[in-house]
């Protein structure tokens, strides 16, 4: 069926509307909808923003190599799926992420809100737990119980520090 | 089901006494915080879901908030309860949804609620009727201080807070009113509206947030930007610009249409009491449509004897978990049509 305003694209869009008792349906496509005001776009999804990018990126070979030491993710799997695996994945992919913030957030990408009481002064302590965890889950999975009680201790040890 | 009485009640936040309330519904500000420690949800594996979800609950009963902040557990929560809660705006439909350990706790009053293993390991979020957003800061600052007194975050003094998706990181704020916009609506304005939101790096959405459409004329306008800016200068932006320009266009709009085409509005807003007071079954899409041409008649004094709380409950409580959770029963669509079309009968006429 096509749209019934332009005639040209494929309506996507039906809307039952009730006024005055009556029933009035309309099939419209998604661009006239929005004009409409009866669908909401929603905005730029960031895979279309990170895909643009990557696009516009000349080291696209190099990107696509890149994967994060401490939780494992890739940088095409972060592409396909959007989300983040870990704290380090902002250092790890801190170029190819530059671009992304500043079309996300605007040329500037310095954080300058809250502070947390404690700051950012525990950042390595941070990325050690984050790699015994990471151990912990691997030993558990490869059934080395031993190992897995080891780093268990450690952790704990850890977290008191 | 153990949500009951919560459907049975209006929440603090929906009552029409807030400024702006003809218009704005409501003010949220939300805000994502990861622990320190852990990978962030998508790498995290069940085990390690679990030790979150358990520490976050044990540290969120033990705080030292005004109001004590009930805890459910969402993963084990019945379908209908997990609906309730979005219907409340308390947790989004993506975390009613999605599997694994994850929970939320809310406050009597509704105006604060937590969602933990969301798509970040903690969500904090104050709630407010009308335009109050100062408020609403103010509540997540101080609960996020609470938090953070009995944890590490994720933080880089660069970046800010880190967030699963780079699209919060920095403060991990997301500021957001609920408009109710039937002039813009019906005189074909708002793809301007959204267009120029855009422009000004905020997102427009429909009632339930993310990909959800726009029922009974009902918008949600957030902020996109959440890097390179601090909280107070993105809440004073939002309070003294955006949500003002799009009140005055809403209210100039319904002058205007009111000038040029009274009998227009009134015969909506009268048909549409018309059709509530007397319908015998109603789907919740023809009951949002009427109840919003209703309202705007009632902001616009045009319909007397109504009452904007009365309203307000009625979008609330029309909606499929709540007419169940007050039957105490599951019930068909058909069902839910009868119910939902007596029980506005009954709200509507007087005696």
């Amino acid at each position: 069926m096509l749209c019934q305003r332009c005639n040209k694209n494929e309506a996507t869009i039906h809307i039952t509307e009730v006024s005055d008792g009556e029933h009035r349906e309309s099939h419209l496509c998604e661009q006239c909808a929005e004009a409409d005001g009866a669908v909401v776009k929603t905005p730029t999804t960031i895979n279309q923003l990170l895909s643009s990018f990557i696009m516009a990126h000349s080291g696209v070979a190099e990107l696509a190599e890149l994967s994060c030491p401490e939780c494992g993710l890739s940088f095409l799997e972060f592409r396909q799926h959007g989300l983040l695996g870990c704290a380090n994945d902002y250092e790890v992919f801190t170029q190819a992420l530059e671009g992304l913030l500043a079309r996300v957030h605007g040329e500037d990408t310095h954080h300058v809100g809250k502070v947390p009481a404690r700051g950012g002064t525990q950042q390595k302590r941070n990325m050690k737990l984050l790699r015994l965890r990471r151990e912990l889950a691997g030993a558990v999975e490869s059934e080395e119980y031993e190992n897995a009680a080891q780093l268990r201790d450690r952790i704990k040890e850890f977290e008191k520090q | 089901m153990k949500l009951t009485e919560l459907a049975k009640r209006a929440g603090s936040w929906l009552q029409g006494e807030g400024p702006l309330a003809g218009i704005v519904i409501s003010s949220r500000v939300r805000l994502a915080r990861n622990l320190a420690g852990y990978p962030f949800l998508s790498r995290c594996d069940h085990q390690q879901k679990l030790e979150i979800q358990e520490f976050l609950r044990q540290q969120t009963s033990a705080l030292a908030t005004a109001e004590p902040l009930e805890y459910i557990n969402i993963d084990e929560a019945e379908e209908l309860d997990q609906q309730l809660l979005v219907e409340r705006h308390l947790i989004s439909r993506q975390h009613a949804e999605a599997n694994g350990a994850r929970g939320m706790a809310y406050s009597a009053s509704e105006k604060i609620s937590i969602m933990i293993n969301e798509e970040d390991h903690l969500r904090l979020q104050a709630l407010q009727p009308g335009l109050r957003l100062e408020e609403a800061w103010q509540e997540v600052d101080r609960l996020d201080d609470l938090f953070e007194a009995k944890m590490g975050y994720a933080f880089s003094s660069r970046l800010g807070y880190l967030t699963a998706c780079p699209t919060n990181v920095g403060t991990g704020i997301r500021v957001s009113v609920m408009l109710h916009l039937p002039g813009l609506r019906m005189s074909g304005q708002m793809e301007k509206v959204v267009r120029s939101a855009r422009d000004m790096r905020l997102a427009v959405r429909g009632l339930h947030g993310e990909g959800t459409e726009a029922a009974g004329d009902f918008y949600q306008v957030s902020n996109q930007r959440t890097l390179g800016a601090s909280e107070q200068q993105i809440i004073e932006e939002f309070k003294n610009q955006v949500v003002p320009k799009i009140v005055d266009y809403e209210q100039k709009t319904r002058e205007k249409l009111l000038a040029e085409h009274a009998h227009f509005v009134d015969d909506k807003a009268f048909r549409a009491m018309g059709a509530l007071q007397n319908a015998r079954t109603i789907s919740s899409e023809e009951s949002l449509e009427l109840l919003s041409q209703l309202r705007m008649g009632v902001t616009l004094a045009r319909v007397s004897g109504v009452k904007l709380d009365t309203l307000n409950e009625l979008f609330l409580r029309t909606q499929p978990a709540h007419l169940q959770q007050i039957e105490n029963r599951l019930m068909s669509t058909e069902e839910r049509g009868l119910a939902r079309a007596k029980y506005i009968r009954q709200e509507l006429n007087p005696n």
